[in-house]
């Protein structure tokens, strides 16, 4: 079992955050490499005023109309994100691994509270498969890769829960836990999770046409 | 009330469509789709494609979908689906029957009003993606008569009317002389070179509202501008070819237009209420020639009545009584911010004016938008069936008390008639040029 966490928590872990990281780099390179030759347009109407008025607007909760008109979705969707990143980050678990390995610290969250939003994210992956199932015009749109990465994301909170918490085979727990977690991290670059990344500049582009060209607001 | 057929039952007979779809193989499919993925897309539309989380949150932004009972197929990302997510992933790789159906979502199930774009969170310009689609189905000569038949006129006479060159200038001579029964020194000049202001209208002004020049010279005469009309093609603003995925020509008739301004040595453009050739002189023309921003000040004729109010240049007898509601046009408002200005303007000539809502950016569609009107006939009802939201807006509008509608924009005007009639919503249409040039004081 030892030999086992040492691989998980030690070359795989190195695996998953150099694919993570190269290849999110690659892959923006690409698109931005692309983006120079195909697509002048972007860099001729992209407006650091306008984009950040837009991305503003939209990382506010209810700050755009649409997200009034779906006040359970909005919610959901804030408190899914936020959970998302906090939790890996500033839990004392994780934190001490950094400073084990790296002799690095940051505060951390206190373990009732990332308890917590370990469940609002687990909850709110339910929240979002239901949605797929049972919304049509979500349902129209949902393939098999769609519920997929929503698993994968979902199984590094809920083996993390099960783990410290010490329930039956807390052990094998932990180890799948580092594995659906690394596995998270690594498909990031392939996959649609990397609207992470796209977000500022998808919303910057139409916030700068809108705002700058089109003198409207798009919120 | 017209009879309407059942939609969904309804096959659609467009000859351009069969005929286009008779001379196609999944080779040919392929070929042109590779060539205009890889020539003539980038980054932005892959990016568009693979960001779309599938969250179905564009829904709300369409018209269609609304209209169409929440049909998934008519929702922004449904329509993504049914076209251009299924030929990348495909990578071409499609039947001709598949074109057929992507033809008929592109042409006209997407008025590419641009609506959606402010409802997903990512900001995805759905409209943007769609034009790939009609792009593709234009080079694979998939495109409804009708509106081909418009594309064709462009490209033989720079007008989208067949309008022959004497014609044109008979009409105005004609209108003209009519407006001089009214205001007896009025002119409407003619290629007068220096002027301060073009003066330029869509095709189907001279063919089937040649009033509308009229009172363009009324209110232009009324305000004592130094304008002109050209006498030779390029008078034409509009742009079927923008629509129908003809970028090429969109191209030749963009520089027509500008350059017929520039050899008349004029300082700026004013157009009649139109919508789509504003979108195609002050957005996609502009831009296809290379041009960031229109080579030569382009104003829209909201644009230019307010700055006749708001300078004094005009003044009107009497406000209207009747109480008004106003539509605000995609190409002019998410197109261009112009609906402050048009409601000063409303209000300077309306005594009552009664919202309709959602109004400004958030203003529902008139469903004949993006060239979808134009596909004609073979596609009617379907449009009328899915502006049931407008016509249901329209009824809330009126029972607040207003009794006309302004709809400063052609389209608009083509589509809101239809809802009208069809839902008998009952209410009377009109520009904002009906309104001022009735009511405008004219000089002694």
């Amino acid at each position: 079992m030892y030999t086992v966490y040492s691989f998980v928590t030690g070359p795989l872990a190195w695996i998953a955050f150099i694919i993570f990281i190269a290849g999110s780099i690659t892959r923006f390179a690409m698109l931005y490499s692309l983006a120079r030759k195909k697509d002048g347009v972007v860099f001729q109407y992209m407006s650091l005023k306008f984009a950040l008025r837009s991305i503003l607007h939209w990382i506010i909760p209810f700050g755009a109309t649409n997200m009034r008109k779906n006040p359970a979705m909005t919610i959901v969707t804030f408190l899914f994100h936020i959970c998302l990143l906090l939790v890996p980050i500033f839990l004392f678990a994780h934190i001490v691994l950094w400073s084990e390995n790296f002799s690095v610290s940051w505060i951390s969250l206190p373990d009732w509270t990332a308890d917590f939003m370990t469940l609002v994210v687990l909850g709110s992956c339910i929240f979002f498969f239901a949605r797929r199932l049972v919304l049509d015009q979500v349902k129209y749109l949902t393939t098999w890769v769609d519920f997929a990465i929503l698993i994968i994301v979902a199984a590094p909170f809920f083996t993390g829960f099960w783990a410290y918490h010490q329930w039956a085979g807390s052990d094998v727990m932990t180890i799948v836990h580092i594995v659906s977690g690394e596995l998270m991290l690594a498909i990031i670059p392939f996959t649609k999770l990397f609207h992470m990344f796209l977000f500022p500049f998808t919303r910057g582009y139409i916030g700068s046409e809108f705002g700058a060209v089109r003198m409207a607001k798009d919120w | 009330m017209t009879e309407s057929k059942g939609v969904e039952n309804m096959e659609i007979k467009d000859e351009g469509i069969i005929k286009g779809i008779e001379q196609l193989s999944p080779d040919k499919i392929e070929r042109v789709i590779q060539n205009v993925l890889k020539n003539e897309t980038g980054a932005r539309l892959k990016t568009y494609v693979d960001t779309c989380v599938h969250c179905g949150l564009c829904s709300e932004g369409c018209h269609y979908y609304l209209s169409r009972d929440k049909d998934p197929r008519f929702s922004p990302a449904g329509k993504v689906k049914q076209t251009m997510w299924e030929i990348m992933r495909k990578k071409g790789r499609v039947s001709p029957e598949f074109i057929r159906n992507a033809a008929i979502v592109a042409y006209t199930q997407c008025n590419l009003c641009k609506r959606c774009a402010m409802y997903c969170p990512f900001g995805i310009d759905i409209a943007y993606v769609i034009s790939v689609m009609r792009r593709i189905c234009h080079k694979l000569g998939v495109v409804p008569l009708y509106i081909q038949d418009t594309a064709h006129s462009h490209s033989v006479s720079f007008n989208q009317m067949w309008v022959k060159d004497d014609e044109w200038v008979d009409t105005l001579m004609w209108q003209e002389e009519e407006a001089q029964d009214e205001m007896e020194n009025l002119r409407i000049p003619i290629d007068k070179e220096g002027a301060n202001t073009l003066y330029s209208v869509i095709g189907p002004e001279p063919k089937y509202r040649a009033h509308l020049i009229y009172q363009a010279a009324v209110i232009m005469n009324a305000a004592g501008e130094d304008w002109t009309m050209p006498a030779s093609p390029g008078w034409d603003n509009s742009d079927m070819c923008m629509f129908t995925g003809d970028l090429e020509m969109m191209e030749r008739l963009k520089r027509k237009h500008f350059e017929t301004a520039a050899d008349l040595k004029v300082k700026r453009i004013v157009m009649g209420e139109c919508g789509h050739a504003f979108r195609s002189v002050y957005d996609m023309g502009n831009r296809a020639l290379g041009w960031k921003m229109p080579p030569i000040e382009v104003v829209h004729a909201i644009e230019y009545y307010h700055e006749l109010f708001s300078r004094d240049r005009i003044k009107i007898k009497h406000k209207l009584d009747t109480p008004v509601t106003f539509h605000d046009p995609c190409n002019i408002v998410r197109g261009r911010g112009l609906h402050e200005m048009a409601r000063s303007v409303v209000k300077a000539t309306c005594k009552n004016f009664i919202e309709m809502t959602p109004n400004r950016e958030h203003n529902y569609c008139c469903g004949a938008g993006g060239g979808v009107i134009n596909c004609g006939p073979p596609f009617k009802d379907q449009r009328v069936e899915s502006s049931k939201i407008k016509a249901e807006q329209l009824f809330a509008a009126k029972a607040e008390g207003a009794e006309i509608v302004i709809a400063p924009c052609h389209n608009c005007h083509g589509g809101l008639e239809d809802i009208i009639h069809h839902y008998g919503v009952d209410m009377e249409l009109k520009f904002l040029g009906d309104i001022i040039s009735e009511l405008v004081e004219l000089p002694e």
